[in-house]
């Protein structure tokens, strides 16, 4: 996921000299309430290009997310917390037995070419979405439906594709009438009902079958903003307010356009000077000033961005939990939040991040400095302090500085040297993890789907995430862990499915297959012209809530 | 002349063919996975993943993929980046703003340049000469990068004079990047134009014109001005082709959607068809613009004759 971040980051890299003087501009001078201050009250936005159209189910980024978010309201919405909301397209989600659930929807919605939203809207689109010839990004969100399997079509071992999959609807998603359609999955998940709120379940209409293309440039959504002509690379989109909107948290200005900039600097200058209304991301150099120059026009708010050093547990220098153990000892994660990112990340003293219900401050024993113990636990183990210990990350996203920290920390408080394997872009970086092909502790991160702890731990560590397949790049695999999170998916309350999370979170960090570093801070800082800006914990904006000043 | 034209432009197929087939060559050898990239933290369904090597023919060996690129080019096809977007879209919607730039950059260059350079060679020594010699000096020792964030800072944030970004605002959106794309050149094409008028200023034949009695206007214009431009030609003719394939720095700091961010973030995607779609098309205008030189040539010069 987010992975614009990435993209952003590495823009920002290739040109870090001239940041400085950008980010030096002092007061805002140009500044007179805006350009986009007219009576129509329209505000603007910057976001970077989005990877991919405009089609909800093949938007897994961060950019293209927050116009398919103004574009589209989902079955649920999430509230300021996380907390799952009926706001949206659906009146109830309910299960007997967490495997079949039936969806129920409010009567009254449309989609912005007056079609009415039905089951049939949902079913369909989920339907091509799981698809594998259609290549929609999202589709592994439907692989614990009944009969996913038989979309994907069948490949040989070289991953050629062999053939036609055996169907082109999931068994597991039946319409029962206009307002009701029942999903099977294939095993128990009470979380369900909290995931169905991201982009890959939003409904299309039947005229995006027609012309998929097509409609991928001229989105047609149920949101509280239609689109008011095509998507145009390198510039961006005009949205305005969609009068039939059937949902309570319609939108509150008359339109809203999204401008791409390729450069995050530029951005930044032109809400200074009054040209844009907000940006939810500041240059890494202005974050020091951008406190004292926007005031209370300066967001922060905590993020669901997670990012951990994982260890090969195929490699056998790492198999022990103990070198683990003592390597998460010994890194003072505070150090280098403030001393390298300036406080725009927090010390991560847990797996599941603070933004979803279930985390636990202090949940991880072996995330506080502890030089002492972790010398002891490492000569327990009886690690070969004089082999380097080599440190990867991909290269040009600005992972340099901080993993050289962690080497430096290591050093010192360890005793041993360290070794910086930072040369790989993502495109290398990832398919050696895939292959087993690292040799020490690697970097990556994590921005959740949904806001369910689930989301943070089965998909990373799980026996059924592992590589091809899943993101559990350390190759962890604990029966007791997996049990754990099963028994989490069938609880039958939100309090017992926690608890059940929270003991496998306990065991994953005993196990240490990760050592957690950092939970992501989003900033944000927006013009005059605008108010009721926020960013959310998936670091978006909800741009219904935002009001325009007149 | 129109013989050897036409016999310029047919040589531009085999080069177009062997550039494209290096470009080709050269993205196909960049490592890494490029659709492993696209699914980021979370990898894509397996299925996807094969669907997409194959409609990309990322499977077969790089020949083979050569070779049904170009038999997609015969029917006019430039392919589709990763997203599904037709290349000649790409071209289409950003090479008019790079063309503009392009245009702004070289009126720029060529007018500010030129006349500088004229006025500071007939006058050697004098103090014109002097300021244009150490403004250009300064120009030309500032990065383009550093020149393009004081400009935003200085005249678009502060004095608020031209936009900041974007190109909102049709041709006025463009002078200011136009003008810092143009400084580096523009700093060449005056040091150049004053060194060849200095050394024609004291030929023979610019005596000759003299001793004729005819006024210094005629002299400096009619036959140093003249004679003076051909190198100065070469390098502005050679800029237009360098400018069309697009200034990174420039759009970017300037925010303005052209041929050179899309061939930038192209090459990190390593998207083949369209890094090759547009490099094989910068190619053409470089040769292009060669060869409308070389004609150039001789206009400004009789002697020049080509068979």
């Amino acid at each position: 996921m987010n992975l614009s971040k990435r993209r952003g980051a590495l823009v920002a890299a290739s040109i870090t000299a001239a940041m400085v003087l950008s980010a030096c501009g002092g007061s805002d001078e140009g500044g007179e309430g805006g350009a986009g201050g007219e009576a129509g009250g329209t505000f603007s936005m910057y976001i970077n290009e989005p990877e991919n159209p405009l089609v909800p189910g093949n938007t897994t980024e961060s950019e293209g997310s927050q116009v398919v978010k103004s574009l589209w309201t989902g079955l649920i919405q999430y509230g300021p917390e996380g907390e799952a909301e009926f706001s949206g397209v659906a009146e109830s989600i309910e299960s007997e037995d967490n495997v079949t659930w039936t969806v129920t929807l409010n009567d009254g919605w449309t989609f912005h070419d007056g079609t009415p939203v039905t089951a049939q809207s949902f079913v369909d689109a989920w339907n091509y979405t799981a698809y594998s010839p259609n290549a929609q990004g999202a589709s592994y969100f439907f692989s614990n439906i009944e009969g996913y399997e038989d979309l994907q079509a069948p490949t040989d071992e070289e991953g050629n594709v062999t053939g036609e999959p055996a169907a082109t609807e999931m068994s597991g998603l039946e319409v029962v009438d206009d307002t009701t359609f029942t999903v099977t999955l294939t095993g128990p998940f009470a979380q369900f009902p909290v995931t169905v709120g991201y982009n890959a379940f939003f409904p299309l209409p039947e005229s995006f079958f027609e012309d998929p293309e097509a409609a991928g440039k001229n989105p047609i959504g149920n949101g509280p903003f239609k689109a008011d002509g095509e998507f145009v690379p390198g510039q961006g989109i005009t949205l305005s307010k969609y009068e039939d909107y059937a949902g309570e948290n319609e939108a509150q200005a008359d339109g809203v356009e999204y401008k791409v900039f390729a450069d995050l600097n530029t951005a930044y200058t032109e809400v200074q000077a009054g040209g844009l209304d907000i940006t939810r991301d500041v240059p890494p150099d202005a974050i020091t000033t951008a406190a004292d120059e926007f005031g209370d026009r300066f967001l922060e708010s905590p993020s669901s961005q997670f990012t951990y050093v994982g260890f090969p547990t195929y490699d056998p220098r790492y198999q022990d939990k103990r070198v683990r153990q003592a390597f998460s000892l010994a890194i003072d994660r505070e150090q280098i939040t403030d001393a390298i990112f300036n406080g725009t990340r927090a010390p991560a003293d847990a797996a599941i991040a603070p933004v979803v219900d279930g985390y636990r401050e202090g949940a991880c024993e072996y995330c506080e400095v502890d030089v002492d113990r972790a010398n002891q636990l490492l000569d327990e183990a009886g690690f070969d302090r004089s082999q380097p210990v080599e440190l990867w990350f991909n290269s040009g996203a600005g992972h340099d500085a901080w993993m050289e920290a962690v080497g430096n920390q290591l050093r010192e408080n360890l005793g041993v040297e360290y070794q910086l394997r930072g040369d790989l872009d993502f495109s290398q970086y990832l398919p050696l993890l895939d292959e087993k092909g690292i040799t020490g502790p690697f970097r990556l991160a994590w921005a959740m789907d949904y806001p369910s702890p689930q989301n943070y731990l089965e998909p990373l560590y799980s026996t059924a995430a592992l590589p091809p397949a899943g993101s559990n790049a350390s190759f962890y695999s604990n029966p007791e862990f997996d049990e754990l999170v099963a028994q989490g998916n069938q609880a039958s309350s939100n309090e017992e499915a926690i608890e059940f999370y929270n003991q496998a979170e306990d065991v994953l960090l005993e196990d240490m297959p990760i050592i957690p570093m950092f939970f992501g801070l989003e900033q944000a800082v927006h013009s005059e012209n605008v108010s009721g800006v926020f960013v959310d914990i998936f670091g978006q904006v909800d741009t219904s809530k935002v009001t325009v000043n007149n | 002349m129109g013989r050897y034209v036409a016999r310029r432009l047919l040589l531009t197929i085999p080069v177009l063919l062997g550039a494209s087939f290096l470009i080709f060559a050269m993205v196909y050898a960049l490592p890494g996975d490029p659709i492993r990239a696209l699914g980021g933290d979370r990898p894509l369904a397996p299925a996807v993943v094969a669907q997409l090597r194959q409609e990309f023919n990322l499977n077969d060996p790089l020949g083979i993929q050569y070779l049904k690129y170009l038999g997609d080019l015969a029917q006019g096809d430039l392919g589709t980046d990763f997203r599904g977007r037709p290349v000649l879209d790409t071209i289409a919607q950003r090479l008019p703003v790079t063309i503009k730039l392009t245009v702004v950059a070289i009126l720029i260059e060529a007018i500010i340049g030129i006349v500088a350079g004229v006025l500071a060679g007939i006058r050697r020594n004098s103090f014109f000469d002097n300021v244009v010699l150490v403004s250009t000096t300064l120009v030309v020792s500032i990065p383009i990068l550093v020149l393009a964030f004081i400009a935003q800072f200085v005249f678009g944030l502060k004095l608020g004079l031209f936009p900041i970004s974007g190109v909102q605002e049709g041709w006025y959106s463009f002078l200011l990047p136009g003008l810092v794309l143009a400084s580096g050149s523009l700093a060449y094409v005056a040091r150049l134009t004053r060194t060849s008028v200095a050394e024609n200023m004291r030929a023979d034949y610019v005596r000759t014109a003299r001793a004729k009695g005819l006024p210094n206007r005629t002299v400096v214009v009619r036959h140093t001005l003249r004679n003076s431009l051909i190198p100065v030609v070469t390098f502005v003719g050679a800029d237009i082709g360098t400018l069309l394939g697009g200034a990174i720095v420039t759009e970017s700091v300037f925010n303005l959607p052209g041929i050179g961010r899309a061939i930038f973030d192209a090459v990190r995607a390593q998207e083949g068809a369209v890094v090759v779609g547009i490099v094989t098309l910068m190619v053409f205008f470089f040769i292009f613009f060669n060869l409308v030189v070389d004609v150039l040539y001789a206009v400004l010069d009789p002697r020049i004759r080509y068979e």
